[in-house]
């Protein structure tokens, strides 16, 4: 082969690798999100059925990490996505069971619920305004229709508490309640509030930053 | 090595006349067009006395730059035309001007007043009334109270990722709505919980950075009804371009009842927040968890 | 002192080159100083700092230290302890050049201390993540071609932003002064060398190891902080942060010692009769810049030193509540990123500058005020970094002398534009690519200079700041300024570097789509900035879906320019090869003297200078008149 004609192989080697590259930039990485979960529909109305624990599955990318997950009315088949699929217009009734210990709320605020319809949530079958900010856990937000949902710790003191995900309600929870309507078709996006992410600075970084554990989308069609 | 200067050659002049009196057409053109067409739809329009001032501001700018870039576009345009080598093949080489001491000093001069004179014109318009700009927790430009409004201070909690508002006048109440009264003279108290934000209220020309542990004052003298865009203007984090809400100024009366709704509807909150203080130093701080 | 040293052993044959101390060897050993310094690092973290690190399931401190320890195994793989070495075990001091005795490809893998060598070295490794960089900019507008429907993960956006940014910042600073100003500046002062060759090597191969841990980030979560690294956002993230540092502190270091060196090399090494008044322009802009790089770049690593900090053995410099201030860090950033850009700007308009004198076929107009521009622009460069800070509650007493010191600057590079227009006066302007790449650079810089007056006003920058009208101003002064000029002294030098032609019609090609495409995408942001859309964010208000389109769309066909470049010089380099004449733009400075290649020695006998740097419009006779008569005086 001719000097120029191994240039050139060359030169087609070394394309050919960088649009592999390139490939797997793209794919592995840029669009490597979580899955979705859609509201289950009942007799009674649209349910969502989320769980939030203090360390994701021990074959998760991150183990140690807090995070959502979508789960069904008994607490079982966990799935671990954070994009949830409403219908629009619609009253959603929302359950979750949250198996982590209390962080304390950076802005008491949160305490209370907003937005829901009637102001109130249902925490371990009793209706309530709001709850003590030193106990909240977790909040699920979407700020964009001014939805805050506070979430209760488990006790310091508690017995029987669930390590990693899946937990199943045998384990030591507390179980929050609370309907809203959604908006209309879009994409909006939701948020805890509570400074949960242990292990980086002022408890904000790491799966409070991230999609998939602490944060996610609300697809509403 | 000296520069040669001053004579010009037989054909210099023409060409000289040439450019001015194009420059000259182009400004009687463009001038009236950027002041009276584009000027009253320069941002941040007119929502605000502040606002209106940078509308102002803007328009003043703009007709300045101007004469400046038609001078280089016209110039340039004029040179590549009237002096492109039109037998590249050949390679000949042009005058050997090194300078002209006279065009240097009256360059000089020029760009020096037009710089100096946009200085002071910022400072001026600058120093009567903020500018809807934060100033920090010592600010020196504070705008007079309206003729038959009143004043407002409203403290603009950022965090990662919500705008809330605290209104110290009314029991401390903090909303995640924001309403201003029309024709009121209002502070903002712009301070953040966690990581820089900025606090940027579009139609209002307001901008503010809410930096942790330190007030920044801002102020705005609200006009008539508004609906006005909050955006968060700092990245702070993965929801930054979702940081935001619509604000709204309304009639006195409106805002004293949306105010008095909201005491009620978070009673619950106001009890557990901290005393109001111009900067906040929330506990867990450290590695949370 | 210049004797050359040709090694006299036999040349090495196929895979045995590769053993030795090279580019190969330094992986290898980076690789292994990654895991020694990782492992080192889990060791000494006490107990109380390994709770936390358990809890975020990372370790900062042994990922700085393996980063660390991998750099260190990185550069002594590729030879550069050897030297020091030898010293200390007595070996007398030696300038041997180190080139291999066959003129191929290898010795570009290796540290070479032959100035053009290293030239070459810079310019493959800027171009590459140049070209990475470019790429990361065309996702992010793919991304922002919906505000409703998100292509990439909200996390790995934001990483995409940071990393285009940091990438570009990093990679340009020494962008057009590393391969130019290490293969032109001993040869327009009349020296052989660098001062320093070792150091000349030593600044990219550490520039080469930064760019390669920032693309490690995305191994550990991105970092989401944009290019100014914010504290204390960055130090609540992941450990791609710690990537983010590490990358720009070799930037940074980098940066002080090729500055450093260029000093050295222009004010002790120029040959007789080149005194300062001859300095050809793109020294006095390379000249300028260095000073700025040397002074302005140990304040980054100093601001990055203490995140570090922060984030591994829980100091508090930047964090509010602990004593620490978030203001700390954006002072001392933009005490040196404001230098920054004009590091990134006056070598664009040394370049400019020295390239219109020739295709204008006239001296450079205003010599001495080209200079006395440049130079203030490096003094005044130093009193303006508040203007990042206008509305972030800085002292309100401060703004207004921000306000004029900015506006100030403006006169020094006004000088710089007249020099620039005055050497088309009367000229005969030939308009090969190089020259209109210099011209675009004008019409570019325009744009980004007058909205830098809005932006120094600060009733206007109220509005502007954090938008996308700053961005649309930095775009169009550091890639309408920098990248155009980076693109005219690729045309126009690579015939002397690389010894041959690049396609002329390509490249006219390449410079009209880029042009073209370069103002239709970053135009709009003018408006989108004024209508309140902000910077660095994933979703917009549905109205500016229109514009966005458009400007995704331009980008797209700017990407496709540079597609046209990357194939003119694989076509024209790799394997067209057509040899280049020894003064192909019949240019009168020292370097087109020549021959092409430059031999290693560069010259035969060190110059003595006696003439100024542009002799141009002297002789009235044509350059070279083959059979047509010289052209007549038509001005």
């Amino acid at each position: 082969m001719t000097a120029a004609g191994k240039r050139i192989v060359g030169i087609t080697v070394f394309a050919a690798i960088v649009c592999v590259v390139i490939g797997l930039y793209i794919g592995l990485y840029l669009t490597n999100v979580p899955g979705s979960a859609a509201a289950t529909q009942t007799s009674s109305g649209t349910h969502l059925y989320l769980g939030t624990v203090p360390a994701a599955e021990t074959t998760d990318r991150h183990p140690t990490w807090v995070s959502y997950y979508a789960v069904d009315a008994n607490s079982a088949n966990w799935q671990h996505v954070t994009t949830y699929v409403l219908p629009a217009n619609t009253v959603v009734t929302v359950t979750i069971y949250n198996y982590d210990g209390a962080s304390g709320l950076r802005n008491p605020w949160f305490g209370q619920a907003t937005g829901t319809i009637g102001g109130t949530i249902t925490l371990n079958g009793k209706q309530t305004k709001a709850i003590d900010p030193d106990d909240a856990s977790h909040v699920f937000s979407i700020p964009q229709i001014g939805l805050a949902v506070p979430l209760e710790g488990v006790s310091d003191n508690a017995k029987n508490p669930c390590g990693n995900a899946p937990c199943s309600l045998s384990y030591d929870h507390t179980t929050t309640t609370f309907t809203f309507r959604t908006p209309g078709k879009g994409l909006y996006r939701w948020q805890c509030f509570v400074p949960c992410a242990a292990g980086y600075i002022a408890g904000f970084g790491g799966p409070m930053q991230t999609v998939g554990y602490m944060d996610g989308f609300i697809k509403v069609v | 090595m000296s520069e040669q200067g001053g004579t010009l050659n037989v054909e210099g002049p023409r060409h000289w006349r040439n450019v001015v009196v194009l420059w000259l057409i182009a400004n009687v053109i463009m001038v009236p067009i950027v002041v009276f067409v584009l000027g009253p739809g320069l941002p941040p329009g007119n929502g605000s006395v502040e606002a209106s001032g940078q509308v102002t501001d803007n328009i003043v700018l703009l007709s300045l730059a101007t004469p400046v870039a038609l001078g280089v576009l016209v110039y340039l345009g004029y040179v590549l035309w009237a002096f492109r080598e039109r037998t590249p093949e050949v390679v000949v080489d042009g005058p050997p001007i090194r300078g002209n001491s006279s065009v240097q000093f009256w360059w000089l001069i020029v760009t020096t007043t037009l710089v100096l004179f946009l200085a002071g014109y910022g400072t001026v318009r600058l120093l009567a009334d903020g500018s809807g700009g934060g100033q920090g927790p010592n600010p020196i430009a504070r705008p007079a109270v309206p003729a038959g409004g009143s004043r407002l201070v409203v403290q603009v909690v950022a965090q990662q990722w919500q705008f809330n508002y605290r209104f110290p006048g009314y029991g401390g109440v903090e909303t995640n709505q924001i309403e201003l009264p029309e024709n009121t003279l209002v502070q903002f108290n712009v301070t953040s919980l966690d990581v820089i934000h900025s606090f940027w209220a579009y139609e209002l020309g307001v901008k503010a950075d809410a930096n942790p542990g330190v007030n920044n004052v801002a102020y705005v003298t609200t006009k008539g009804p508004l609906i006005f865009h909050v955006r968060c203007a700092e990245l702070c984090g993965v929801w930054h371009g979702y940081m935001f809400n619509q604000g709204r100024v309304v009639p006195k009366a409106q805002f004293a009842a949306w105010i008095a709704q909201q005491r009620v509807k978070f009673a619950p909150a106001t009890k557990t927040l901290p005393p109001y203080s111009k900067t906040y130093f929330p506990e867990p701080l450290r590695r949370g968890g | 002192m210049s004797a050359i040293a040709v090694s006299t052993t036999a040349p090495r044959s196929g895979w045995r080159k590769l053993i030795g101390f090279n580019m190969l060897t330094g992986i290898l050993l980076g690789i292994v100083g990654w895991y020694v310094g990782h492992w080192i690092g889990d060791r000494i973290t006490g107990a109380n700092l390994a709770y936390f690190s358990a809890e975020a399931g990372e370790n900062d401190i042994a990922i700085m230290l393996g980063y660390f320890l991998g750099v260190v195994g990185f550069l002594v793989g590729l030879g550069f302890a050897n030297y020091p070495i030898k010293r200390l075990l007595g070996h007398p001091p030696s300038l041997a050049e180190h080139e291999s005795e066959e003129e191929g490809v290898f010795r570009y893998f290796t540290l070479s201390t032959d100035h053009k060598v290293v030239a070459k070295q810079y310019m493959v490794g800027i171009g590459l993540f140049f070209f990475v960089a470019g790429l990361n900019a065309m996702l992010i507008r793919t991304e922002l071609l919906q505000p409703d429907v998100h292509v990439f993960g909200a996390n790995q956006y934001l990483t995409l932003v940071g990393m285009h940014g940091s990438m570009m910042m990093g990679t340009m600073t020494s962008g057009l002064l590393g391969p130019f100003a290490t293969f032109l500046v001993p040869l327009m002062i009349g020296s052989r060398r660098m001062a320093f060759s070792r150091l000349s090597a030593f600044t990219f191969w550490v520039l080469m190891a930064g760019e390669v841990i920032l693309l490690t980030t995305i191994f550990f979560g991105g970092f989401q902080t944009g290019w100014t690294g914010y504290q204390p956002l960055g130090a609540q993230g992941t450990a791609g942060y710690d990537a983010y540092i590490c990358f720009f502190a070799l930037v940074g270091l980098s940066m002080t010692l090729f500055g450093f060196n260029l000093i050295v090399t222009i004010t002790t090494m120029r040959a007789r009769g080149m005194t300062w008044s001859r300095l050809p322009i793109f020294v006095w802009g390379a000249y300028t810049t260095a000073w700025l790089m040397m002074l302005a770049a140990p304040m980054l690593i100093a601001a990055l030193l203490m995140a570090a900090m922060d984030r591994t053995v829980q100091t508090a410099f930047y964090i509010p509540g602990q004593g620490g201030s978030a203001y700390l860090f954006q002072n001392l950033f933009w005490v040196f990123g404001h230098p920054e850009v004009y590091i990134l700007a006056l070598p664009g308009m040394g370049i400019v500058l020295e390239l219109m004198p020739v295709f204008s076929r006239k001296p450079l107009w205003g010599y001495r005020l080209a200079v006395a521009g440049m130079l203030g622009i490096a003094f005044l460069s130093w009193f303006v970094w508040q203007h990042h800070l206008f509305v972030s509650g800085i002292n309100a007493d401060l703004r207004p002398f921000y306000m004029l010191s900015t506006e100030l600057i403006s006169l020094p590079t006004g000088f710089i534009f007249l020099c620039a227009l005055g050497t088309l006066w009367r000229a005969r302007i030939r308009l090969t690519v190089p020259m209109l790449f210099c011209l675009a650079w004008i019409f570019n810089f325009l744009w980004g200079g007058i909205s830098g007056v809005f932006n120094s006003d600060v009733p206007s920058d109220v509005t502007t700041h954090g938008s996308f009208f700053v961005m649309a101003h930095f775009h169009y002064t550091i890639m309408g300024g920098l990248v155009f000029a980076f693109f005219a002294a690729i045309y126009y030098w690579v015939p002397k570097m690389y010894g041959y032609n690049l396609n002329e019609r390509l490249g006219k090609i390449h410079f009209w789509t880029l042009f073209i495409a370069f103002n239709s995408t970053f135009a709009p942001l003018f408006a989108l900035g004024f209508m309140g859309m902000p910077r660095r964010v994933v979703t917009y208000n549905p109205a500016w879906q229109g514009l966005n389109v458009w400007v995704s769309i331009s980008a797209y066909v700017i990407g496709l320019s540079m597609l046209v470049f990357l194939f003119n010089v694989v076509w024209s380099l790799l394997i067209k090869r057509e040899p280049a004449a020894i003064n192909p733009w019949h240019a009168k400075s020292i370097e087109w003297t020549l021959p092409t290649p430059v031999p290693v020695q560069d010259f035969d006998r060190i110059p003595v200078f006696d003439a100024d740097p542009y002799p141009y419009g002297v002789e009235p006779a044509p350059a070279r008149a083959p059979t047509l008569a010289p052209a007549g005086g038509s001005a």
